[in-house]
């Protein structure tokens, strides 16, 4: 059964006319008549019909042209017209359908048959009319989430590649046009200016990426400031995202600490492809993924054990996502790990970058834009190249805590496991006048923990340290003793005095070990800057306004002096 | 694409195996391979000899298989890598949480 439909009858003739609307209206169908294709057009526009019989041959107007005009008039719609005609040419019948007819009926007009044409024409303009409707409905639908989308790339981009990217020792590539392509570059200085990069890859695009980049972002940035180490950082994004994201679900990521002070790095390698260690004299070092991704186990199996090497003023540490080993040219063949490592064994630390861009993009052509690569480098340098980090200018009236002391003293199990610097410098920063030099300060305390904890409590020789291959060996070293501490102490004695106007803040540091030649160190410390052990005695005479060593060597005492303005 | 699973021949244990691409479009086969298969196995064997490809959201569907089986307490054996499909799980250290070989 037909539903019942309005259909134009346009026939010059008055016979015809009424032969076919009563054939229509017996059908049960509305019936609209025009005399002539001027008619035909104006009945067409107002009365707007489901179905049209069209004379082929009129006075006037003829059925071709107003066929192409009522197409026209219909637009997206579908509406079936039935040729009308005497014609028995092959090349005539060809012509209706041509102009835009669905079908024709030839004179004499066989009742049966045009039944069973509308019957036919209308199961296809239903059809149609579905389609449509679902094509609508599915465009309305991508609309919203591509408005919804981009509203998540938004809040994505302005969490996931922050920070100090712009350093000028540091270079990236960031695939632009994909919407979403879950990869996280965040970079950080903490308090004593340290850079701290952190490179991910979330599996999954799109909402499940913005969603994690939230709090790995906001951890990121936060434990940074406050001077936690990256481990303790890579620990916390662990545990968060391991809440959060649901089973099956993760993040990739690299993450490194450059000093540049002491001229070391520190490399966390989570499932992302090999980083590369770039030196100026030309050897090529593979950090290899040795880690979980972020997210995929609980805190008691995380491991946020680092790799430490030593860098040289222009070496640099080359990171990328997965995207730039997989990336595809058009025959689908990989980039590969292994065209990127002869690539950088062949090239200068200084040209990697480009190089390997221009590789990459070179490779991948188009499809670079919907890849989710990213690359990133950053340079070993002097502190003053990237500036001081932004410290936290709280200008405050308060006076805040003046005179007190403290005493912090750290045993065997805290020692192994816990880092008391960021706890030490919150105390503090309470105190507003000293926090103009928050970043010293803070490179203070570490250097004095990390001396009375290496080399007192541990016993650990800095001597060690001068050659690379020592270097490594004495972080192994490091590693294995602190597992094993069962015995010292490293105790901290704070003391701020002051009155309104000006202040002194003392940090005393005594630990258990046996001390060292302080007077000799000092007069004839080595002087070979190359050398490590001997940085951080000058590196304290630098930032102190007086450093004092007592006894055997094993108490150091580091003072500062404040005033305020008038 | 195609994934069967079967009863080990103890009885005990689910062996999947997979064939093609593994990647997130057999997401939904591969769930079903291992939930209601009318018995509780003991352990899961995922054998990739016919796996040519293997991504990310792969990982994340072998994750699943593991909370499934118990999560920590969970015995899933990986069977016949090839290099390349091996070479993910390296990268991913899968090797720490899976009995790979």
């Amino acid at each position: 059964m037909t539903a019942t439909i309005r259909v134009l009858v346009a026939d010059d003739s008055q016979t015809d006319r009424l032969l076919l609307s009563s054939i229509v209206a017996r059908e049960g169908h509305e019936v609209v008549t025009a005399v002539d294709g001027v008619d035909a057009l104006e009945k067409f526009t107002a009365c707007n019909p489901q179905l049209v019989l069209l004379d082929a041959l009129m006075p006037g107007l003829d059925g071709f042209e107003v066929a192409r005009r009522i197409k026209d008039l219909a637009r997206e719609d579908f509406v079936p017209i039935i040729f009308l005609t005497s014609l028995t040419e092959a090349d005539e019948l060809a012509r209706c359908l041509v102009a835009g007819g669905d079908d024709f009926l030839s004179k004499p007009y066989n009742t049966v048959i045009l039944r069973a044409k509308i019957i036919a024409l209308e199961r296809m303009r239903q059809m149609h009319a579905t389609l449509q409707l679902q094509r609508d409905e599915i465009a309305l639908h991508h609309a919203r989430l591509v408005r919804e989308q981009e509203a998540a790339k938004s809040i994505f981009d302005s969490v996931a590649h922050s920070g100090c990217l712009d350093a000028d020792n540091i270079r990236h590539l960031i695939s632009p046009l994909a919407i979403f392509n879950g990869d996280v570059l965040l970079a950080a200085r903490n308090p004593s200016g340290n850079m701290y990069v952190l490179l991910g890859d979330f599996t999954g695009h799109g909402l499940t990426a913005s969603i994690g980049a939230m709090p790995l972002a906001e951890i990121f940035y936060g434990m940074t400031q406050k001077g936690f180490l990256i481990g303790d950082i890579l620990r916390e994004c662990n545990r968060k995202l391991n809440e959060i994201l649901p089973v099956g679900y993760f993040c990739c990521a690299t993450a490194v600490d450059f000093n540049f002070w002491k001229r070391t790095v520190e490399v966390w390698n989570g499932g992302l492809p090999d980083a590369y260690v770039l030196r100026g004299d030309g050897r090529l070092g593979a950090v290899r993924s040795r880690h979980l991704p972020l997210g995929v186990v609980g805190p008691a199996r995380f491991d946020a054990t680092v790799e430490t090497y030593e860098l040289e003023h222009g070496d640099r540490i080359l990171m990328c996502t997965d995207g730039v080993v997989e990336s595809r040219d058009e025959q689908g063949g990989m980039f590969g790990a292994e065209r990127l490592s002869a690539l950088l064994a062949r090239t200068s630390a200084e040209h990697a970058f480009e190089v390997v861009r221009e590789a990459v993009l070179s490779h991948a052509g188009e499809s670079a834009r919907e890849d989710d690569l990213t690359l990133v480098e950053i340079a070993m340098c002097d502190e003053q190249e990237v500036g001081a980090p932004a410290s936290r200018n709280e200008t405050s009236s308060a006076l805040g805590p003046l005179d007190w002391s403290m005493t912090y003293e750290l045993g065997p199990v805290s020692m192994r496991a816990f880092n008391p610097l960021p706890l030490l410098q919150h105390v503090l920063m309470e105190v507003p006048s000293l926090r103009s030099r928050g970043g010293e300060i803070f490179t203070v305390l570490s250097e004095l923990y990390s001396n009375a904890l290496d080399h007192g409590v541990l016993r650990l020789e800095s001597t060690q340290k001068s050659s690379a291959s020592g270097f490594a060996a004495f972080y192994a070293d490091r590693g294995r003793a602190l597992e094993h501490l069962d015995g010292g102490f490293v105790r901290f004695e704070i003391t701020s005095r002051a009155n309104e106007r000006t202040g002194e803040l003392r940090i005393r540091v005594i630990d258990s070990g046996v001390g060292f030649d302080h007077v000799a160190a000092r007069e004839g410390g080595p002087s070979d800057p190359r050398r490590l052990h001997g940085r951080g005695m000058r590196l304290l005479d630098r930032l102190c306004d007086q450093v004092t060593y007592f006894g055997r060597g094993n108490d150091v005492e580091a003072l500062f002096r404040w005033s305020r303005p008038s | 694409m195609g994934i069967r699973s079967e009863a080990s021949p103890d009885g005990k244990g689910l062996t999947i195996a997979i064939a093609g691409r593994f990647d997130f479009s057999a997401h939904k086969d591969f769930r079903q391979s291992y939930e209601d298969v009318g018995f509780e196995p003991s352990h899961f064997t995922v054998d990739l000899r016919e796996a040519t490809y293997l991504d990310s959201s792969a990982l994340g569907m072998l994750l699943l298989l593991r909370d499934h089986a118990g999560g920590d307490a969970a015995e899933v054996r990986i069977v016949n890598c090839n290099a390349d499909v091996r070479k993910i799980l390296t990268i991913s250290n899968f090797e720490q949480l899976f009995d790979i070989r």
